[in-house]
Formats: structure tokens, C-alpha cells, sequence
């Protein structure tokens, strides 16, 4: 009977591969483009006398509206299936992961199902943040009693 | 010129995230997690700072901002309150994206369905 | 030692029924349906009480075609792709007939066969075998939310929204079931979920391989596999070549797989359908009326089935296949 590495072989050898000369340059231009119209709109933003800082969060706030309104209408899924990274590795992904387990964890209640459905993606997201975040606090702060930082 | 900018980073920023979801078995929600980690990383070294003001959005909107924002908030406040500070800082700046999508969801899902997937 | 179970009279198959939703409606097949449903609801409030009710539909109208009451059914025996098999024991609660649930995941509705036949072929009565799944309550469980914007791996396959259901009687009707073999464990040496097809096709080898050591493959006109999809359906030919020499091309030119034929010539299926919807509708829509029609004559039915679950593919275990047989003729 066939053994563990050659049936390996066999399923790696039978398996197409995800053709990268397609979802490559997808992905560059549709991400790309995300961004340059995010440009765009921060320097709208700016030129209403908003400072760079928050405008910049402006968008990115309207960035996750817009993915989170066009997932729970049902069309997220379906430009991220052309887009691919382009949309999912933004902000709209992560608005995207969050409201989409909302959607499907709605019927199980609005505390238990909802409430912690929202964050089957977004709460590993927060937390490596966090995590991160404290990581560098505790460096960043040892880094300044020494007088280095 | 900032266009531009945003475009390239931010579109070379997708299509290297692409390449790794297609070749290796990072799922994107892994791929989420790593920019995020990666967003702290670069603000701590201090390259992401020159980047976000040279591309703007091609490096604030990929997860990459969101670490960052959260690295600026803990910095600030470790200036601020010393080593409270590090506790403090992380949920300060970058609350906005965070609590944006987790009120958004919430309430989309309260309006909305899952729909069925046939096109 | 695994071999054929010959039974020593056969159990008939009296009718038969399926359904399905949207997508199904699109598929070659989609005339053949008793009834498709383009909401994929089914009128239930949602998708995952449509899996059962698609199973109470197929077994209601499998009745109604051979015009038998409710209270004359004895059992049913049912499954789906839900947690605890909990969409059947939802929708076929209002038969009040006796019930068996089983989970073979994809390979449930030959497994269903195996169990009916033989119950029935120790007593009386009349038994309903069916099977659902639903692609909307499948995704969510093992994959990703609905609404969650991924692209779908080339080596995936697609849940069929569908449920097929057969009546079984030991009263002689033209088709009937006379052999059976429960399927072995088989382990897949993946841990890619997204790869049903490679975790299921070394059991489907293995059961073909155990069969033919039984019976001669001249003897059958058609080998259908449950949902090996297309990489399924290519490493079991490589296998079978391989190892099962001069026997190894009729056993092809004889083979078709329900994951390739139900949603054949469709655009961005991938690897082909899967879900223990799939190979019972497309038994009931293909096969059977082949049978009936007596164009063919002997045949073999060995649905497979990737039996894991979304936490144990999370903690690293391989996901391992399963293809039980059952062995079906004309008999007249």
C-alpha cells in the first residue's frame, strides 16, 4: 500500500497551482488603486482644513465603512474574488472579516453568537497588535532610560 | 506625486501579500495578523514614519497602518506616563480602524443577511 | 478481512427523489430535479434548516411517486454535513417514522444504502435513505463566513446544495441493491482542506482494489465514485494504473465520478462538486434512470467521504477518506 511520502508526492504533483501571472498583477493594480483614491481623498480631506494625521484616519474610516456596507449587501466577496490581496490585505479585508462573521454569527444570539463572532478575525488581529505594541513599549521604554531613544 | 507613491507601495504591498497567500498555506487572516506585526515592527525601527510621508495611504491603509498607529500610540504614551505607558498606549491611536469595523459590523449585521453564494 | 456482503436477498429500490438549490438548477442535470429552489432556502428561515428540509422534500416526494403514506414508512435513514448531523434529525422529525442518523460526510448516502439494505433485509417494512447538504451551512463550518471575500483554492471543491433520497423495499421492483462493503479508513496524508479530492482518493483506490479481487470489473458497465472531483478523480487513475495492471483500463473506461458530472461544463467549479448532496442527487438524476432504461445493467456506487472536522484539520491531524460500496443491478 501506498506510503505517507509517496502519496505526498503524488498529491503535489496532481494539484494545480493558483496562476500567479493572473492574480499578481490583480492584486498590485486593484490594491494600487485602493490606495491612490485613498490619496486622493486625504488630500480632499486636508484641503477642508482637517490635519494630515486625521485625515488620514478619515479614510481609513470610510475605507472600512465602504467594505463593511458592500459586504453585508453581499458584493464584498465578489470583487474580492477578482482583487484577491488587493482587497483583502487592506483595511477592507479586515472590515470584511469582522462584518462578515457578524453576518453569519447574527442567528446565534447578540451576545454569545454576534458578539463574539465579530471577533473570530478581528480579535487575533487586535490582539497581535497589542501584543506587538507592548513588546516595543517595553523596549522603547528600556531603550529611553538608557538615554538611547 | 503622493498619488503615485501610494499607488506603487501600496499596490507592491498587495501583490507580495498575494504571492505569499498563493504559495505558501498563510491563510489571509494569518497574512492580517503578520501586517499588523510587520506595522509595528517598521514604525519601531523608524522607517515607517519617512514611508507614510512619501505614500500616505499605500502604507496606512494595507494592515501596516494599523500596527504602526498602535506602536505611535504606545510611544507617545510611554513619553507621556512613563512604563504605564505601555500598557496605556496600544488601544489609543489605533482604536479608530478597530472600533470603526467592530460598530460597523455590528451594526450591518443587524440590518443585513448572509446571502446564499450563487452568482 | 474486508470483503463484498452478498446479501441473500436483494432489497429494491422502489423510488427515488431529488431536489436542489440554484446552482444545481443550472447544471445538465437540472431537468431531472424534483424540485429546485433559486432562494436556496427551501422557505426555511435559514440555511442551515433548508439542508433538512431539502431532506424531508426529497423523502415527501420519493413517497408521493410510488404512492405510499407516511405511516407506512418504518425508517428513514438520513444524514447531512452539520455538526451532530443536526439538520436531518430537524428536518425529518415530522415522519414519525423510526430514524438512523449517520455521518460519513460525503460517502453518507452509499453508507445510508449499507445500512437500510441490510436493516431491512433482516425484517419487513419499507425505508427512506437520504442524504443532504447545503454549500451555505458547509462553507460557514469548515471554510469562512459567507459574505467573507477569499479566493477559493483551484484544488477545491464546491458543497453541492442538494438532497437525493430513495425508498427501499424488499418487494421486487426493476433495480435492486445485492451487495454491499462498508468502507475502511483510509488515511489521506493531508491536512488541506481545501484538497478533498487528494485526502479521499487513495480509500477510493482502496475499495476498488479490495472489490476487484472479488469480482471481475467485465461483469459492469458503470464505476461512480462519490465526490473525488477532478484531482480526486486523477490520482485514483494513477493509482489503478499502477498497481492494478491489465484490469487497470477497463476499470477507467468504466469509471465516472459524481463530483465531475454534476456540475460538468460549468465555469468556476474548480475541482468539482462535492457534499453528500452531490452524489446522492446526481445517483438519483444519472444513474438510476440509466438503470431503469436498461441501458446499464450492473453498477457500483462508492460515494467517498473526507472524514475531519474544522478543529481537528486546525489542530494539524491529516484528514482521512472513506469509500464505501454498494453494488447495484437491473433485475429483471
Amino acid at each position: 500500500m501506498e506510503n505517507s511520502k509517496t502519496y505526498k508526492e503524488r498529491i503535489k504533483r496532481h494539484t494545480p497551482k493558483t496562476n500567479l501571472k493572473k492574480t499578481l498583477p490583480t492584486a498590485f493594480l486593484t490594491g494600487g488603486a485602493l490606495c491612490a483614491l485613498g490619496e486622493l481623498m486625504a488630500g480632499a480631506v486636508r484641503k477642508m482644513g482637517v490635519e494630515r494625521a486625521d485625515a488620514y484616519l478619515t479614510v481609513t474610516v470610510t475605507v472600512i465603512f465602504i467594505a463593511s456596507l458592500l459586504t453585508a449587501l453581499g458584493m464584498f466577496d465578489k470583487l474580492a474574488k477578482y482583487a484577491g490581496a488587493g482587497l483583502s490585505v487592506p483595511v477592507s479585508g479586515f472590515a470584511n472579516s469582522v462584518t462578515s462573521s457578524a453576518l453569519d454569527t447574527r442567528r446565534e444570539g447578540l451576545v454569545l453568537g454576534l458578539g463574539a463572532g465579530v471577533f473570530t478575525v478581528a480579535g487575533p488581529v487586535i490582539l497581535y497588535a497589542v501584543l506587538s505594541g507592548t513588546l516595543f513599549g517595553i523596549i522603547y521604554y528600556i531603550l529611553k532610560m538608557l538615554g538611547v531613544a | 506625486m503622493n498619488i503615485l507613491f501610494s499607488f506603487l507601495i501600496g499596490g507592491a504591498i498587495c501583490a507580495m501579500c498575494q504571492m505569499l497567500i498563493d504559495l505558501t498555506a498563510l491563510t489571509p487572516a494569518r497574512i492580517l495578523v503578520a501586517l499588523v506585526c510587520v506595522g509595528v515592527l517598521t514604525y519601531a525601527v523608524g522607517i515607517y514614519e519617512p514611508l507614510f510621508s512619501e505614500a500616505g495611504c499605500g502604507v496606512s491603509l494595507p494592515l501596516l497602518g494599523f500596527g504602526a498607529s498602535v506602536a505611535k500610540g504606545v510611544r507617545e504614551a510611554v513619553d507621556a506616563s512613563g512604563i504605564l505607558g505601555i500598557l496605556k498606549g496600544p488601544f489609543t491611536a489605533g482604536s479608530v480602524g478597530c472600533t470603526a469595523a467592530l460598530v460597523f459590523a455590528y451594526v450591518f449585521s443587524l440590518i443585513f443577511k448572509s446571502k446564499s453564494k450563487v452568482a | 478481512m474486508r470483503e463484498p456482503i452478498y446479501l441473500r436477498e436483494p432489497i429494491y429500490i422502489k423510488s427515488s427523489a431529488a431536489v436542489g438549490g440554484k446552482r444545481e438548477g443550472m447544471t445538465s442535470l437540472k431537468t431531472g430535479f424534483d424540485l429546485i429552489d433559486k432562494t436556496d432556502l427551501f422557505s426555511m428561515p435559514s440555511f442551515e434548516r433548508a439542508e433538512g428540509e431539502m431532506a424531508r422534500l426529497a423523502v415527501n416526494i420519493a413517497l408521493k411517486k410510488c404512492g405510499v403514506s407516511h405511516e407506512e414508512l418504518s425508517f428513514i435513514v438520513s444524514g447531512d454535513l452539520q455538526n451532530q448531523c443536526v439538520a436531518s434529525s430537524a428536518g425529518l422529525f415530522s415522519f414519525g417514522a423510526g430514524y438512523i442518523g449517520l455521518y460519513g460526510a460525503c460517502s453518507t448516502f452509499t453508507e445510508g444504502l449499507i445500512v437500510g439494505s441490510s436493516l431491512l433485509s433482516l425484517g419487513r417494512g419499507l425505508c427512506a435513505v437520504a442524504t443532504s447538504s447545503h454549500n451555505c451551512t458547509a462553507e460557514r463550518q469548515f471554510r469562512a463566513p459567507l459574505e467573507y471575500g477569499g479566493q477559493r483554492s483551484p484544488s477545491s471543491q464546491w458543497t453541492a446544495t442538494a438532497s437525493g433520497a430513495v425508498i427501499l423495499t424488499r418487494d421486487k421492483c426493476d433495480v435492486m441493491i445485492s451487495a454491499l462493503m462498508p468502507g475502511k479508513i483510509v488515511d489521506g496524508y493531508t491536512k488541506d482542506k481545501t484538497n478533498m479530492g487528494a485526502a479521499m482518493a487513495l480509500s477510493a483506490y482502496d475499495t476498488v482494489r479490495t472489490f476487484f479481487e472479488w469480482e471481475s470489473p467485465d461483469e459492469y458497465d458503470l464505476i461512480l465514485t462519490g465526490d473525488l472531483g477532478k484531482i480526486g478523480t486523477s490520482l485514483l487513475y494513477e493509482l489503478i494504473s499502477e498497481n492494478m495492471g491489465s484490469r487497470a483500463e477497463k476499470i477507467i473506461s468504466l469509471h465516472r465520478d459524481c463530483g465531475n458530472l454534476l456540475y460538468e461544463g460549468m465555469s468556476d467549479m474548480h475541482a468539482g462538486a462535492s457534499g453528500c448532496g452531490c452524489s446522492a442527487s446526481v445517483f438519483v438524476l444519472d444513474a438510476l434512470p440509466r438503470l431503469k432504461s436498461g441501458e446499464i445493467r450492473k453498477m457500483l456506487l462508492m460515494s467517498t467521504g473526507a472524514l475531519m472536522s474544522a478543529g481537528s484539520v486546525n489542530q494539524g491531524e491529516h484528514i482521512f477518506g472513506i469509500t464505501p460500496l454498494v453494488k447495484i443491478e437491473l433485475s429483471r
